[in-house]
């Protein structure tokens, strides 16, 4: 099993002949996804590492019947790329692409409804199912496949996780990064639902941070829903109240969105949250009896 | 990106809005100008871009020019919260007859635009939303720029229990409206709406945030920025697409992602050391980016020692190692640097560092132990 991707995933990469988009298109390749289109308008007939490019998501689906999409493109054109997925129909969205103003995402958020799509980020490091398939921009040899699924708002801390649990022999079933902006696809209710049902999943890590009411509805729903146990870091205990620190979204705007207030929510939901994420392994170790 | 009530209210009569009759000024003979085509008495309101100016005496009422000309002087020697007083909203004092609370913002978690309103406005809205949060009402847009003839009926009624109130309040609405999806504000707020003695409804002040992400596409927004509330570094950091806040500690971080750099500086203050400042290299990194935040860096003359914490991912490891080492040729490190890569291109980064005599670390605990071991 494993989450969101895994072999069946045939991805198009909007962006693919970009310097991010190329480099990371080339990087999924060898990982082993399955990249059977890129799309640039204007560019349709080029070959990036031997991946045909496409004017359109349209073209590039009935080409190939892609069924997964992964956005590296300018964030002014990432809301256009993510209609142009909605439109052709594409079922997974990930999107990379950093400093969407937050009202497209309100018109992103109106042309997705009542459709079953799901859209990951934007301003994220997208979903790896590690032996299977790796969409987005993580490092692919950090991870290991394994029980643990691993869930996210920022990107580069997700793979400092990652990295402690495999260091310590500990793999992973799915690990996905949500993003920092205020308006993202898809929460860590979303993803702990999905970890609840897959069977690979017999323990979960939910790193939040600061500002948000996320972590908040993820420890309610975790006190009614999730049975697998659920280790917790939160980001930015030091910042300094009021002052943006680069995620959208990560503001201190009351007092229930400081690292305190969230570490002490989902330690009364049973969450036991680590001060230093190298702590993490040991947990598990203790919880599941696995790892070395 | 947060601009001034005297910028705000601008924007607010631009869009059709009713707002209290009067300018900004800076020196004593404009008020006393503007003063005399309103009509005493006025209210002088100091323009800061921090809250509680009312209570740290910001805000003035005048009744002639005598007192005006005492009182604008005075204003201008307040300094609130550390930001000295420039400018002075001066508006007619108007009577008010009741308070009400109007604004529009973005619900991140619904994904959609967001109508506030209560009927108990002023300066305890935020403890109203506490203790009685059923006297904020919310009206979803629900992906629309206009109010929907079959929901806003109820809604504007819920708000203005006297019926010839609610076209006008109904106006102020779409005129907020108007405003933030033609600015791409993050907030729009008026707080206090309120109704005046000749039964009038007016916007007696005025808050607006832009969305940040979205300054580039609207000409003319970012000429209203107050250049005294930005930290030059930290503008300097932005220009050259980097997120810095400047701390009060002695420990220099640069680091990829915002919550590994977050992360960082939780860590280092956990291992008895404190940050001096959150630097976020941002993604899609490229060599001069480490140089440009050394050299931003290093204009804090507290700092003991420095810690490069990089975990790959679209930031490539050896495009920092290649920055560490155009760095070194440029300027002299009057202080040790520790550095931490993983991640994407690790093993050329760490050759290519080995084998200019940086030693480097795997682990962010091994690498925070020794910068605030250097750092003490």
């Amino acid at each position: 099993m494993s989450i969101i991707i895994d072999q069946s995933t045939k991805l198009l990469v909007q962006g693919i002949t970009g310097r991010d988009g190329s480099f990371h298109a080339k990087q999924m390749v060898e990982y082993g996804t399955q990249v059977v289109a890129g799309v640039t308008p204007g560019k349709g007939g080029q070959d990036v590492h031997g991946v045909s490019v496409f004017n359109s998501v349209a073209e590039a689906k009935e080409a190939t019947e892609a069924n997964a999409a992964v956005i590296y493109v300018p964030a002014r054109f990432a809301k256009d790329a993510i209609l142009e997925d909605i439109d052709a129909g594409i079922e997974l969205i990930i999107c990379i692409s950093e400093g969407l103003p937050v009202l497209d995402m309100v018109e992103v958020t109106k042309a997705m409804e009542g459709k079953n799509i799901r859209l990951i980020g934007p301003n994220c490091p997208g979903v790896i199912s590690p032996g299977k398939c790796k969409v987005g921009i993580m490092p692919g040899h950090i991870h290991k496949e394994g029980p643990i699924g691993v869930v996210s708002r920022s990107g580069t801390l997700t793979y400092e996780v990652v990295y402690n649990l495999t260091l310590n022999d500990i793999g992973q079933s799915s690990c996905v990064g949500l993003g920092g902006d205020p308006i993202i696809g898809t929460r860590f209710i979303d993803v702990l639902d999905m970890f609840m049902k897959d069977e690979q999943t017999k323990g979960i890590v939910m790193v939040g941070e600061i500002g948000g009411e996320d972590e908040q509805l993820a420890a309610e729903f975790i006190k009614k829903n999730v049975t697998k146990p659920v280790v917790g870091f939160i980001a930015g205990r030091t910042a300094p109240p009021g002052k943006r620190m680069g995620h959208a979204g990560a503001i201190i705007s009351s007092g229930d969105s400081t690292a305190e207030a969230k570490r002490q929510i989902l330690q009364d939901a049973g969450v036991e949250v680590v001060d230093i994420p190298d702590e993490i392994p040991a947990l598990f170790k203790q919880k599941l009896n696995v790892g070395a | 990106m947060k601009i001034h009530e005297y910028q705000a209210t601008q924007l607010f009569k631009e869009a059709g809005l009713p707002v209290v009759n009067g300018r900004v000024a800076t020196e004593v003979y404009e008020a006393v100008l503007i003063a005399e085509e309103t009509g005493y008495p006025v209210v002088l309101k100091s323009q800061v871009l921090v809250g509680g100016r009312g209570k740290a005496g910001g805000i003035k009422v005048v009744k002639d020019k005598q007192e005006l000309e005492t009182t604008f002087n005075e204003l201008k020697k307040l300094v609130i919260k550390g930001y000295p007083v420039e400018k002075i909203l001066v508006v007619k004092a108007i009577d008010i007859k009741k308070e009400f609370y109007a604004a529009i913002t973005v619900d991140g978690g619904a994904g959609d635009v967001v109508l506030i309103a209560s009927a108990e406005g002023g300066v305890e809205i935020e403890e109203t939303a506490k203790t009685n949060p059923d006297a904020i009402k919310k009206y979803y847009l629900k992906g629309k720029k206009e109010l929907d003839s079959t929901r806003w009926p109820a809604f504007i009624s819920s708000v203005f229990s006297e019926e010839e109130l609610q076209n006008a309040g109904t106006k102020v609405f779409e005129s907020l409206i108007s405003v933030f999806f033609e600015n791409d504000c993050s907030i729009a707020e008026i707080n206090p709406l309120v109704i005046d003695g000749n039964g009038d409804i007016l916007a007696a002040d005025a808050k607006i945030n832009f969305d940040d992400n979205a300054l580039d596409r609207h000409e003319g927004l970012e000429a209203m920025r107050d250049m005294a509330y930005e930290d030059a570094d930290e503008l300097e950091a932005k220009e050259k697409n980097l997120s810095f806040v400047k701390l009060e500690g002695n420990v220099g971080c640069i680091v990829n992602g915002a919550g590994l750099a977050m992360a960082t500086m939780d860590i280092i203050k956990i291992c008895g050391g404190q940050p001096a400042n959150f630097l976020d290299v941002g993604g899609s990194s490229n060599p001069e980016k480490v140089l440009n935040a050394l050299k931003i860096i290093l204009r804090n003359k507290d700092i003991k020692a420095i810690l490069i914490n990089i975990f790959g991912g679209i930031t490539r490891c050896d495009d920092i190692a290649n920055g560490i080492l155009e760095a070194r040729k440029q300027i002299d490190l009057p202080v040790p640097l520790v550095v931490r890569l993983t991640g994407t291109n690790e093993k050329e980064a760490k050759e290519i560092l080995a084998q200019n005599d940086v030693t480097t670390y795997s682990t962010m605990r091994e690498a925070v132990n020794k910068v605030v071991e250097l750092s003490k």
